[in-house]
């Protein structure tokens, strides 16, 4: 089941992306079902994007930028913070168990930060399809 | 001629002075005495008061710098020595052997996982090892690793060979010498920065000797989340998390006690505050306490940072200068015995100290700027007049960085920018464009042609190919639609490799190409420019990732590392199929600079633009040019301060490519960078002008306030005012016998909550010019924290020598004036060490009441769509690296409409803004991104919200047609607007909703 877990993650360019490129520099481990489009920023990821990924079939969406304040583009996280959050709140109305969907925070510096979210964003994934199956 | 600068040291100061010289299409060399550039700046955790990460927002400066054509870098490299040849300089460079071949080195790091040999990791201050063949960090640029000769095995004595025998990309060199290569240059930048003192200069800190005492640079390697300890703080003892960290300030600074350096580091109580911030982001259970002399926050919102760390995060500011500390030798805690504020002896028990050690000029460069006949202050820095900033005593050799005198980053990029400035000056004109533009063979025209997508996997050596089956990947992309070829490469970004693409994409008709190998952010442009040669438009090329972000991190599920491998390669021909030429705009620039006030600042940045040969407008609001400057008598140290600005308020009425306008008012400003037109009045007539750019010195003010009785007693004056008492010798002073300076009138606290940092030296200048004249009359200081930071520090030593008498005040605990008669007073001061209220008879009393921002700010802020901070002042682009710009491009600023600042600092800041002015007017075209927002009219409702959201001021509703429109020079790709829109009706060229969808699609199918 882990295996094939499909988990799309949208990547701003300049803090995230560059973190799991560190992350690959520095070698540290992690499971294998993130799959990553790399996006100029955080705030050009648009809700509407995310659930038509889900709708295709992703069993959970990562969205990942600069810190609240680091935004290469200065406020763009705070839009993309903004509006997923509230998209957040919207998913259990679309059926989607919140746990599919994760936000973070990365910088260029944080290679193993990365490397430990896609292993807890896997095992949140992981937790609610169990659930939809055991359904 | 060859129009070349040698630029000597590679951290953020040279780094900057080298962009800023490359954009205004000057050749740069840049030397660097390590295997990599970026300084001091790459080995902190973050920055303050943002608390940005460092690497983040160093590295792509870095990158910009490597890759820019007009650049060559030279590290491992050191000066051998220069001569001056008729207004030249010939300098030999001496390049030391790296035994790695820059070329062919990958920086894949098989060699350093293979070296048997440990040596100490001198990045991280030896707080782990590193091998004998290494690369200082992830991120460093060149990513180029260096044989250790001293440690190698092979180069010792011969045994060994294992990297060579490893490296799959051919770099090691064993027999590399090293070379002397000598080079012509016009001018010379010296910012060889400097060193950390090395703390057992205080042996009572017991540095070296305790095991759990640290400097604040060693515990920015711990906070660093790639640092030794990935970001976890331990103590070096016992591995142990931390609960009590106490950070003692000013080690090795302010301290001519002990014989060490009489000035103040400058940044180090800033550095404190955030490692402390940071700290308890780590873990909430670790308090910080900082045992400090003086809390200098002096700059633009540092104040605010302080009160965060007091309120927030529970950081304890001790005032109490450390005379020793103890270790317990069983739990090998360290013990703090200081006297408090109020008198009394505590002792306290800490299990980490952080060593907060102060910035030195290292021998080395003071020999090397007294080769070039620099002459240098009695600290080693190559101090500058107050007037000529950045400049030394040697003609065409100019300083900039820490080199000048204690600073902190934003300080050294501004002065970086100024040097540059300088520099250049003789070197520009209007007549040679900068732009050398490299021919591209006529694009193919892709749009009528089926889809023929290439596909290249990389094998980058072992790196993806030994967890990854390539061949696998190689056949299953075969089996995509569209997809006419696929290969497989050893190294995709070899010389070799790219001429096969290039062969490749003739002989398929290929029109969309995937890469499937590292990182785009360092190999895009590679493969870019292979696309184009073979004349295919660059943008229609898609990288993806399978090594970074693959193979390297499922190295021990190499089938399910393959099985992401193809879905990646699918993703990426997904979105390539929808991949379109994309094209920069190119617009005309306008020569001209605008400038708006008539201050030193604007006074200065007028002079650099129009000295290079290009046109300036100078508008200013009052009748006479000189703002501030003209109610102020002396300086410190002490220049003619008037004789200087008549000289330089000569300069600019006969320079004939200066046109000024006086008693001025800006209407309004429109238009774009390159294009401006600015409509004003002078004197009652309407004017207008074009420009290109735009450079914002309108100024600041002194405060008025209303405390203390000023306005209701002649006897209760201004530090300015008190100056010209001073200066006109002026009679009331015969009836004055003590005098009562009080510091932060009406600031650091309520509406102002920020520190004016001119006053305290201000203070100073006027008791020394006071003591100079009346040696008897007594001065008192009543204050919060002298903030005499840098090189102002030792002024305040002379001023406490000179008979001062400093005594503090708690911001809640103000001395209280009770005025018995006019011109008679008696100061009520609480006083901690006795623990009760003193009282002062004095019969002058001098405010210090700071600099208020002008309220005129906020129309031109709403003009040139740029921002305020909450204090009035304009905020830069990015506190840290883009101090002089704004985020509108084309539009700067300097002077304190930035913040406030001292004369010389102005002045540095304005000779900045003149060299990024002259970046965008050397140019005949600007020319924007390519990934740029569109709006589809048929589909927008005119509702505006992708004008709020967009920070670069590149949208605007058209009046006519209701319809947003996208100022594409302007705008910057971050396709916010796209995700605010509720109609769908913008879309990112590179980005587009279509391409995102069709590439995450493809893992479904
Ligand atoms: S660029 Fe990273 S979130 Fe905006």
């Amino acid at each position: 089941m882990e295996k094939k877990l499909k988990i799309v993650g949208f990547l701003c360019n300049w803090c995230s992306y560059a973190g799991a490129d560190l992350a690959g520099i520095s070698r540290y481990q992690y499971p294998a079902n993130i799959r990553i489009i790399r996006v100029p920023c955080s705030g050009r990821v648009n809700p509407l994007l995310i659930l038509k990924c889900f709708q295709e079939g992703a069993d959970g969406v990562l969205v990942s930028g600069c810190h609240p304040g680091e935004c290469h583009y200065k406020e763009g996280n705070y839009y993309a913070r903004r509006r997923m959050l509230m998209f957040k709140n919207l998913l259990d109305y679309f059926g989607i168990d919140k746990r599919r969907f994760n936000m973070s925070w990365v910088s260029a510096s944080e290679g193993a930060k990365w490397a430990d979210i896609v292993k807890k964003v896997v095992e949140d994934v992981m937790a609610a399809s169990q659930e939809k199956t055991d359904l | 001629m060859d129009r070349r600068i040698l630029v000597i040291g590679g951290g953020i100061s040279g780094v900057q002075a080298g962009l800023d010289l490359a954009q205004m299409g000057i050749q740069v060399t840049l030397v660097e005495e390590k295997p990599n550039i970026g300084g001091r700046m790459a080995q902190l955790d973050k920055t303050f008061p943002t608390n940005d990460c460092s690497t983040c927002i160093l590295s792509p400066k870095l990158v910009e710098l490597a890759s820019h054509s007009n650049v060559d870098i030279f590290t491992c490299s050191s000066i051998e020595d220069v001569v001056k040849l008729d207004e030249r300089f010939q300098a030999r460079i001496r390049k030391r052997a790296r035994f790695v071949d820059e070329e062919k080195c990958t920086a894949c790091g098989v060699c350093a996982e293979k070296c048997p040999v440990k040596v100490s990791d001198l990045f991280n201050k030896s707080i782990t090892t590193s091998k004998c063949i290494s690369i200082p960090y992830a991120q460093a640029v060149p990513a180029v690793y260096k044989i250790d000769k001293e440690y190698c095995l092979y180069l010792t004595n011969g045994k060994c060979g294992i990297c060579k025998k490893v490296c799959p990309a051919d770099a090691i060199d064993y027999e590399q010498k090293d070379t002397i290569e000598a080079m012509d240059f016009n001018s010379i930048i010296i910012a060889t920065g400097t060193e950390e003192f090395t703390p057992q200069i205080r042996p009572e800190y017991g540095y070296k000797v305790y095991e759990n005492v640290l400097t604040s640079i060693e515990y920015e390697r711990f906070l660093s989340a790639s640092g030794p300890t990935n970001g976890q703080i331990v103590r070096p003892s016992d591995g142990k998390l931390p609960s009590q960290i106490a950070f003692i300030q000013c080690v090795g600074s302010r301290d001519v006690a002990s014989g060490n350096y009489g000035y103040c580091s400058s940044y180090c109580c800033m550095q404190a505050t955030k490692d402390a911030i940071i700290t308890k982001e780590h873990n909430l259970t670790i308090d910080s306490t900082i045992f400090y002399i003086d809390i200098r926050a002096y700059g633009k919102d540092f104040d605010k940072f302080v009160d965060r760390a007091k309120t927030e995060y529970g950081v304890k500011y001790i005032k109490s200068r450390i005379s020793e500390i103890l270790e317990a030798p069983d739990t090998k805690n360290l013990i703090i015995k200081y006297i408090t504020p109020d008198g009394k002896i505590r002792i306290e028990e800490f299990d980490l100290v952080i060593l907060s050690v102060g910035i030195r000029i290292p021998d080395k460069s003071k020999n090397l700027l007294r080769g070039l006949g620099v002459e240098l202050d009695e600290y080693g820095f190559c101090r500058c007049s107050t007037f000529q900033p950045g400049e030394t005593n040697v003609d065409g050799v100019y300083v900039c960085g820490t080199v000048t005198g204690p600073m902190d980053i934003p300080e050294a990029v501004v002065s970086a920018g100024a040097a540059a400035s300088l520099a250049a000056r003789g070197l520009l004109s209007p007549d040679t464009s900068s732009e050398i533009m490299a021919e591209k063979p006529g694009e193919v025209d892709t749009e009528a042609k089926p889809l023929n997508i290439g596909v290249i996997v990389c094998h980058c050596g072992t790196n993806i190919a030994s967890v990854v089956d390539v061949p696998s990947v190689v056949e299953f992309s075969r089996s995509l639609p569209n997809v006419k070829f696929a290969h497989e490469l050893l190294y995709a970004c070899s010389q070799d490799s790219i001429r096969l693409i290039i062969n490749k994409i003739k002989e398929h008709d290929l029109n969309r190409i995937v890469v499937a190998s590292c990182s785009p952010r360092t190999h895009e442009s590679t493969f870019q420019s292979g696309l184009e040669k073979a004349g295919l438009n660059k943008y229609l090329l898609q990288m993806t990732n399978i090594r970074d972000q693959c193979s390297w991190v499922h190295q021990n599920t190499p089938e399910l590392a393959t099985q992401k491998a193809k879905d990646l390669v699918r993703m990426a021909v997904g979105k390539s199929r929808y991949l379109e030429p994309l094209y920069e705009l190119y617009s005309d620039v306008n020569k001209a600079c605008l400038v708006i006030g008539g201050g030193i600042a604007g006074m200065t940045a007028a002079l650099f633009v129009a000295d290079n040969g290009y046109q300036v407008y100078l508008i200013e609001k009052e009748s006479e040019l000189g703002g501030n400057l003209l109610k102020i008598s002396y300086l410190l140290p002490e220049e003619d301060i008037v004789l200087a600005l008549q000289r330089l308020i000569r300069r600019i009425e006969e320079h004939p490519l200066i046109e000024l306008f006086l008693n001025a008012n800006i209407k309004d400003i429109k238009g774009y960078v390159g294009n401006f037109t600015t409509n004003f009045t002078t004197n009652d007539e309407e004017k207008s002008a074009e420009h290109g750019t735009v450079i914002v010195a309108t100024g600041a003010r002194e405060h008025e306030t209303e405390s203390y009785g000023y306005k209701t007693d002649p006897y209760v004056v201004t530090q300015r005012e008190f100056e010209t008492v001073l200066k006109n010798k002026n009679p009331l002073m015969k009836y004055v016998n003590s005098i009562a300076m009080i510091q932060c009138v009406d600031s650091r606290e309520g509406e102002r909550n920020y520190c004016s940092r001119v006053c305290c030296g201000q203070a100073i200048k006027n008791i020394l010019q006071l003591k100079k004249d009346y040696p008897d009359k007594d001065v008192y200081v009543l204050y919060r924290d002298m903030r005499t930071y840098g090189l102002r520090e030792p002024y305040y030593a002379v001023a406490r020598e000179a008979g001062a008498l400093f005594l503090r005040y708690e911001k809640d605990r103000k001395p209280v004036v009770e005025k018995i008669e006019q011109g008679n007073f008696k100061i009520k001061l609480f006083n901690e060490i006795l623990g009760k209220d003193i009282y002062l008879p004095v019969q002058l009393i001098v405010l210090s009441v700071g600099i208020d921002s002008l309220e005129t700010n906020g129309q031109v802020a709403k003009m040139l769509k740029v921002p305020l901070n909450e204090d009035g002042f304009f905020n830069e682009a990015h506190v840290k690296l883009r101090p002089v710009d704004f985020s509108t491009s084309g539009v700067f600023v300097c002077g304190m409409a930035h913040g406030p600042k001292h004369i010389d600092e102005s002045i540095v800041q304005a000779i900045a803004t003149a060299a990024h002015a002259l970046t965008i007017v050397t140019r005949d075209k600007i020319s924007s991104e390519a990934y740029t927002a569109s709006v589809d009219e048929s589909r927008c409702s005119g509702c505006g919200l992708c004008v709020e959201v967009c920070v670069f001021g590149a949208i605007e509703i058209d009046e006519e047609s209701e319809r947003a429109g996208v100022n594409t020079l302007l705008c910057k790709g971050c396709g916010t607007c796209v995700a605010a829109c509720f109609s769908s009706a913008i879309d990112l060229r590179g980005f587009t909703n279509k391409q995102i969808i069709n590439e995450f699609q493809e893992l479904f199918l």
